[in-house]
């Protein structure tokens, strides 16, 4: 653990000291901060900042470490040259860019909550950044594990930029066309799988179901309401997006560990 | 010293090492030398643990190089990609490498100072050029005294007085017992640095032995013609 967290810290400096991450926490302060002044009430500044987090966590995410991977190679072969075992490495070398990402999330969309004393909506905005920091996990591990495995920079960045237009953008419109197109068939059960296997949909659907707006969830996150009620129907897709943020993160170690450099 | 035997590794369908046998005396510099795609560097990154053989053994000063990185705690390694955290100064670099090492690390000062690194400590690396960040990067493998020395092309970049620095700290390294492992592509270099030859031929050892038995085995007295002489008879062979 000790190296570990020596490892984490000096590239928590490294990241700290970049541009890009202020940038990203002072996009979402302003955002968050404009939202609450001229966006209405709390509640519907929330529901639009939901959008805009679920849009732009994963692909900062997942576009910050495919290309903090690939920048960092060398220096990582020199770390390896160390007698430093490889899960160590990849423990603090992925742990810096979760709680960096994270960090700037919590802070940009957290203070303006924090400053006005909650805005009457502390426990929903607690759930957004949580979720915010679920789907952080969710794509920066997916985007370490595709660096990984495509050493070629530019078609990583590409595969990264395609996975999050898949996820964020052609998902439920691409669902939503099929269902269209099999109009009577049964497909509850195929719908409310395709919402466990998005994790955005998923953070959607715990987001939405916490403020009890389901006129809001996207075609499969609708369907997710037919199934549970308001309570279980949380908690289930909140243990399910915490099982998504574990999984790639493991994958990533996994390949790192076998990885030729 | 340095024990490799039949250390085969392949990508995808390309074989790179096809069975290696070799042992890399400690007191001598041995030069690692071979046309491109020959398998130098996959050969290095095999005795650093970068790359994962598909057969054979390495063993360095009786160590098997496996999955527990404490063998490495004997290596000092230098490459001519040299790549440092850009928000980091190399005071900071440097702090790294020492903190992985751990309090029992022997530090030896001696290139930091012979190179004029002090000056550079505590600037960010992206203000580095590309030169001093080669020479933080050979400053860097010898930092920890180790018994081992495995430097790819670490002159690349280097100007003529930090090379001829870099060169003294090998041969002083050399006479102090350790083993020396490099490549480079400048001839001359590793005349004047090198002991031993080996020659990477298409994954296989082509020659290792000493230079002088080199210079008679090719019949021709300089070092660079006599790789050259080599590389033509591979050139024939394929």
């Amino acid at each position: 653990m000790r190296i570990v967290a020596k490892l984490a810290a000096f590239q928590l400096v490294d990241v700290l000291r970049s541009r890009w991450l202020f940038g990203y926490a002072i996009f979402f302060l302003l955002t968050t901060e404009g939202l609450l002044r001229f966006g209405g009430d709390a509640t519907r500044a929330l529901v639009s900042l939901t959008s805009i987090v679920l849009f732009i966590v994963p692909l900062a995410a997942i576009v910050f470490a495919t290309v903090y991977v690939h920048r960092a190679r060398e220096f990582i072969e020199l770390l390896l040259a160390q007698p430093v075992g490889r899960s160590a490495m990849f423990a603090g070398t992925y742990g810096a860019m979760a709680v960096s990402l994270s960090a700037g999330l919590v802070v940009g969309v957290g203070t303006p909550f924090v400053l006005r004393g909650g805005a009457g909506v502390a426990g929903a905005a607690g759930v957004l950044v949580g979720t915010g920091v679920a789907l952080t996990l969710v794509f920066a591990g997916a985007g370490v594990a595709l660096a990984l495995r495509t050493d070629d920079r530019l078609r990583a960045f590409g595969i990264a930029l395609g996975a999050w237009a898949c996820t964020a953008l052609a998902y439920d419109a691409v669902l939503l066309v099929l269902a269209t197109a099999m109009a009577g068939a049964p497909l509850e059960r195929p719908l409310l799988a395709a919402t466990f296997a998005n994790p955005i949909d998923l953070a959607r659907v715990v987001m939405l179901m916490h403020l009890d707006i389901s006129a809001l969830m996207g075609y499969t996150g609708a369907s997710f309401t037919r199934f549970f009620d308001a309570s279980s129907g949380m908690v289930i897709a909140a243990a399910s997006l915490a099982a998504w943020a574990a999984g790639p993160a493991l994958l990533g170690a996994r390949l790192f560990r076998r990885k030729d450099f | 010293m340095i024990e490799i035997s039949a250390l085969t590794k392949s990508f995808g369908a390309r074989g790179v090492l096809r069975g290696v046998d070799l042992s890399v005396r400690p007191g001598r510099v041995t030069a690692l030398v071979g046309s491109n795609g020959a398998g130098k560097t996959t050969l290095i990154k095999c005795l650093l643990g970068l790359v994962r053989a598909d057969s054979g053994e390495i063993r360095i000063d009786g160590a098997r190089v496996g999955d527990d990185p404490a063998y490495r705690a004997t290596i000092g390694y230098a490459s001519q990609m040299s790549r440092f955290p850009e928000h980091l100064t190399a005071r900071e670099v440097t702090r790294i490498l020492i903190d992985l090492r751990g309090t029992s690390a022997v530090i030896d000062w001696e290139l930091f100072e012979r190179l004029a690194l002090a000056p550079h400590l505590d600037t960010r690396v992206r203000a580095l050029s590309g030169g001093t960040r080669q020479k933080l990067a050979v400053a860097l493998a010898f930092l920890f005294a180790p018994r081992v020395l495995v430097l790819d092309e670490p002159s690349a970049g280097l100007d003529p007085m930090a090379n001829a620095v870099l060169k003294d700290k090998i041969l002083s390294e050399r006479a102090d017992g350790k083993t020396v492992l490099v490549t480079s592509h400048v001839m001359s270099e590793l005349e004047e640095l090198a002991d031993d030859i080996v020659f990477l031929r298409a994954g296989r050892v082509g020659y290792a032995g000493s230079v002088q038995k080199l210079r008679v085995y090719t019949g021709h007295p300089h070092l660079e013609r006599a790789i050259a002489s080599m590389m033509a008879r591979e050139a024939v062979c394929a």
